[in-house]
């Protein structure tokens, strides 16, 4: 058994210790916001928070997560005041919308280390994000709209 | 008339049950005489008590109120908008009912496919042009083809499921009618209820059980647009929020009680059977519990899709070879020897005399080259199946419900409509979603594995390797300009069949040529006084599919290119040259748009460059200006104008999403993407082989619909084709270099 503590609640999983940190939240603890893309970090639809840090979750493997805490987009703290999400929902970002949980997590992590990013910023941290769709200038937009109403709320 | 050909045939696959069950055509009721039948109404058959359906899209329950969306939702916003077109005819707001996706039914053909199949060009709007419409509308009701594609949702369902609501509204009002007494005249509704004069509401879900037994009110006529609460303004899709919260969830999201995971390993040769396998490292992995032959390979079931993808990994399979030739460069010889009349699909179009205008002034002559390319959406290939002796049930998100019955009815001997469909919310499709590999294999599997729920998920290397790629094709162009003009074109491409290939795969081959070789090189709106567009169908390569845009996606880069090397031998503006030659007033409007809106002044220099393109795919025309810069670090595109047409913009927030989601697509495949052979597998396999645009890449893109069409018109795909020829025009002006060829990346460097 390999214990570890997701969205704040202790969990219990029976897998082998290389199981990506990915497979272990879809499918054996069923917290789906993490998406499957490429498997190989080149897509960022898999990205979760680890002690605060946004990872890609297919490339963590189970063995060495345990003992942490891992945040899903599920467990962030009031979604409905969350300014990301407000954004993200404000400017209609997603199309088919399946990379956009990942380009969340990590819009939030690039927002926590540069509250107010610039264009070439948000480049640097957002570009391992991969939308097939194409909703990046929107992604950019939501960024900045997110970075004023944090900005504001101080 | 040889579309209409393709289609009866297809009609003979899938029109069986439109034949036998009569089509409802409740909300017709104005166009067509067809009177409703409870039979020809999917929603008939699994009506609740006291509940009410007034035709295919709505349906009312004493709890709730739903609305089908007969179109696939493949991100493009289809499972949002057409339920609000229904909810504003309704007086319904978001919130207020439920969207459910349509069942496989005749019910739910595609009327708008009806402009792509009738052989006339897109601005041709004569009675003969519209003639051929209807026939061909005619046809597709016989087909019963249910499809979502060609950009055709809202075509399609603009005007009936307007009808549709307008009935449903009217239809409550006059239950409200006989249950109060007051006359019709003198009811209203707003927000989900029925307003009686004295100003007391009935909410619509109380008048569900006399709503049923009174005739629907057929002759409802939809609203004035100046009269629209919703459409046409800007609106928060219904998916948003789900989407945002992480609350949506997508096929792959699904679990079953009892369910089993599985992956496969098949064979890299598109098409091709297994040999032998050795699974005996895979037998011993963690998780495993099973392992299956396949027809065309090896699937292992597991307790999750990780051990399941790691033990299929460690299969040996020895394969049948390839159908195709095993190496890239003989796919391109194949192509090469391709312009030859025993491979001829048709002359499209012929004006003038274009031997003789070629033989004046200069002649220009040029080859392009557009290479097989993956679609990809992020969410790989998966299904939920399960199969027991009455059938299969089969959860999945597709584009052609009626196609997915009879794939999987055919790999395990049922019938049709023995296959349970359940449509659902998709990653993107981009064209991946109307092929079949992973319906057909989850049948094989699922009926293998009876009575158990198995989840087959393709893992990402899967994906690319049985992606069946766009088309492939060389175009080899003559032109002439003479006095400042240009004289002649002749337009010859050859390629792959995507369109004949879908239809094969589906169990109804055509012998007609591939129509989809024709979008982007027949319909040029140019006054050009010698013109012949032609295709030649390059037979034995890769099987190829509808890839986003289809065959204009490659087309449009070949003919907006050339005509850029003609209208620069002619010494003129690359923008104004087109103005003045384009022969369709509206379309001329929307180049002076694009003009103005990028105010286009001729070149700019210092190493930036500007390029226009204009194509129409589908009907609906786009022209785009890229502007690029010359940078150390190679090309760096510094902003893209878009002006479309559609006639009417039905949700303003969504089409700019889709027009700068369609931009981004043409750009980044142009500049890097390529899927290539070698012992017949192709060799890009994940994102890092085939990756297109990254947000760092991504210019600002400045979008602007206009509503001159007369007709309302689709646009998932018409702003791809323009992308990639504005981007090489660009590129040319920027720095000289004229690239024929796709990808750019392997002629020059981009930031």
């Amino acid at each position: 058994m390999i214990e570890l503590t997701v969205n704040g609640t202790k969990r219990q999983v029976d897998v082998v210790p290389e199981m990506p940190l990915l497979w272990v939240l879809r499918d054996e603890l069923g917290i789906t916001s993490a998406k499957y893309g490429c498997g190989v970090a080149q897509c960022g639809a898999c990205t979760v928070h680890i002690d605060g840090k946004a990872v890609r979750s297919c490339q963590s493997h189970i063995g060495e997560v345990a003992g942490k805490s891992v945040i899903t987009l599920e467990g962030l703290h009031n979604k409905d005041q969350n300014p990301v999400l407000q954004a993200w929902i404000e400017h209609q970002v997603p199309q088919c919308g399946y990379c956009q949980t990942g380009q969340i997590m990590q819009a939030i992590a690039l927002l926590r280390l540069i509250p107010k990013p610039t264009d070439e910023q948000i480049n640097q941290v957002m570009s391992g994000n991969l939308c097939r769709c194409g909703t990046y200038p929107r992604i950019r937009a939501a960024i900045h709209a997110a970075a004023a109403n944090k900005m504001a709320e101080k | 008339m040889g579309h209409m050909q393709t289609l009866s045939r297809r009609a003979f696959v899938f029109g069986s049950a439109a034949v036998a069950g009569g089509i409802a055509f409740g909300a017709y009721g104005r166009a067509e005489a067809a009177a409703p039948s409870a039979e020809g109404n999917p929603l008939a058959a699994g009506l609740g008590a006291n509940s009410v359906t007034f035709n295919p899209w709505v349906e009312i329950s004493p709890d709730k109120i739903t609305l089908i969306a007969q179109h696939a939702d493949i991100g493009q916003g289809v499972g949002s908008v057409q339920p609000i077109m229904i909810a504003e005819e309704m007086d319904l707001d978001p919130g207020q009912f439920e969207v459910r996706f349509a069942g496989p039914s005749p019910a739910y053909f595609n009327t708008g496919f009806k402009e792509e199949l009738a052989p006339f060009l897109a601005a041709d709007q004569s009675p003969e042009a519209e003639a051929a419409r209807a026939a061909a509308l005619e046809s597709l009701r016989k087909s019963g083809l249910q499809m979502t594609g060609g950009s055709s949702t809202i075509p399609d369902t603009y005007d009936k499921l307007r009808v549709a609501g307008a009935v449903a509204r009217e239809t409550l009002k006059a239950a409200a009618a006989k249950r109060s007494g007051v006359a019709v005249a003198d009811i209203r509704t707003q927000s989900g209820h029925v307003i009686l004069p004295d100003g007391s509401k009935i909410p619509y879900v109380s008048l569900a059980a006399e709503a049923a037994r009174i005739p629907p009110v057929l002759d409802a006529q939809p609203r004035d647009p100046s009269t629209w609460r919703m459409l046409g303004k800007p609106m928060t899709r219904l998916d948003v929020r789900a989407k945002v919260m992480g609350e949506l969830q997508f096929g792959i999201d699904l679990k079953m009680e009892g369910m089993l995971y599985a992956s496969v390993k098949l064979n890299p040769g598109k098409g091709q059977p297994l040999k032998s396998y050795d699974a005996s490292k895979a037998r011993a992995m963690p998780g495993v519990k099973k392992i299956l032959e396949i027809k065309n390979g090896v699937a292992v079931i597991a307790t999750n899709s990780w051990y399941a993808m790691k033990a299929v990994d460690a299969i040996a399979c020895e394969w049948a070879p390839s159908a195709y030739p095993a190496e890239q460069a003989d796919h391109w010889k194949v192509l090469e020897s391709s312009f030859k009349p025993e491979l001829l699909g048709k002359e499209w179009r012929t004006v003038g005399d274009v031997e003789a205008g070629l033989k004046r002034g200069k002649l220009v002559e040029a080859e392009y080259r557009a290479p097989y390319v993956a679609h990809q959406p992020l969410e790989p290939l998966n299904g939920i199946g399960l199969v027991t002796d009455k059938g299969m049930e089969i959860w999945v998100g597709h584009q052609s419900p009626q196609a997915v019955q009879a794939i999987a009815a055919n790999a395990i001997g049922l019938k049709p409509e023995q296959v349970t469909f359940h449509n659902q919310w998709t990653g993107g499709s981009f064209g991946h979603r109307l092929e079949f590999e992973n319906v057909r294999v989850l049948a094989e599997i699922a009926n293998q594995m009876r009575g158990t729920p198995i989840k087959l998920v393709f893992s990402r290397e899967e994906d690319f390797l049985q992606d069946i790629p766009r088309q492939i094709a060389i175009a080899r162009h003559r032109g002439s300009v003479a006095n400042g003009r240009i004289v002649a074109t002749d337009l010859q491409l050859a390629s792959t069949a995507p369109f004949k290939g879908l239809l094969e795969r589906m169990g109804a081959p055509s012998k007609d040529p591939d129509p989809q070789l024709a979008a982007g090189t027949w319909n040029v709106y140019y006054d050009i006084p010698n013109f012949r567009a032609t295709s030649y169908e390059a037979q034995g390569l890769s099987p190829c599919t509808t890839w986003r845009s289809v065959g204009a996606s490659t087309a449009g880069f070949f003919t907006e290119s050339f005509i850029d090397e003609l209208i620069h031998a002619a010494g003129l503006d690359p923008m104004k040259a087109r103005i003045a030659m384009c022969n369709v007033p509206h379309y001329r409007k929307l180049l002076e748009t694009l003009a103005e809106m990028s105010n286009w002044k001729g070149p700019l220099g210092n190493g930036r460059g500007r390029g226009v393109a204009f194509v129409e795919s589908f009907g609906t025309p786009v022209a785009e200006v890229v502007e690029v810069t010359a940078t150390d670090r190679g090309i760096r595109i510094d902003k893209v104008w878009v002006a479309v047409d559609v006639g009417k913009v039905i949700d303003p927030v969504n089409f700019e999403n889709q027009v700068q989601g369609g931009v981004v697509w043409g750009l980044g495949h142009a500049m890097n993407c390529e899927l290539t052979y070698s012992k017949g597998a192709a060799q890009q396999t994940n994102y890092n082989h085939h990756e297109a645009m990254r947000i760092y890449q991504c210019p600002v893109i400045e979008v602007r619909g206009l509503e001159n069409d007369p007709k309302v018109r689709g646009l998932g795909e018409p702003p791809v084709p323009p992308a990639a020829p504005a981007l090489a025009n660009a590129i040319f002006a920027a720095t000289g270099k004229r690239i024929r060829e796709m990808p750019f990346n392997k002629f020059i460097d981009f930031v």
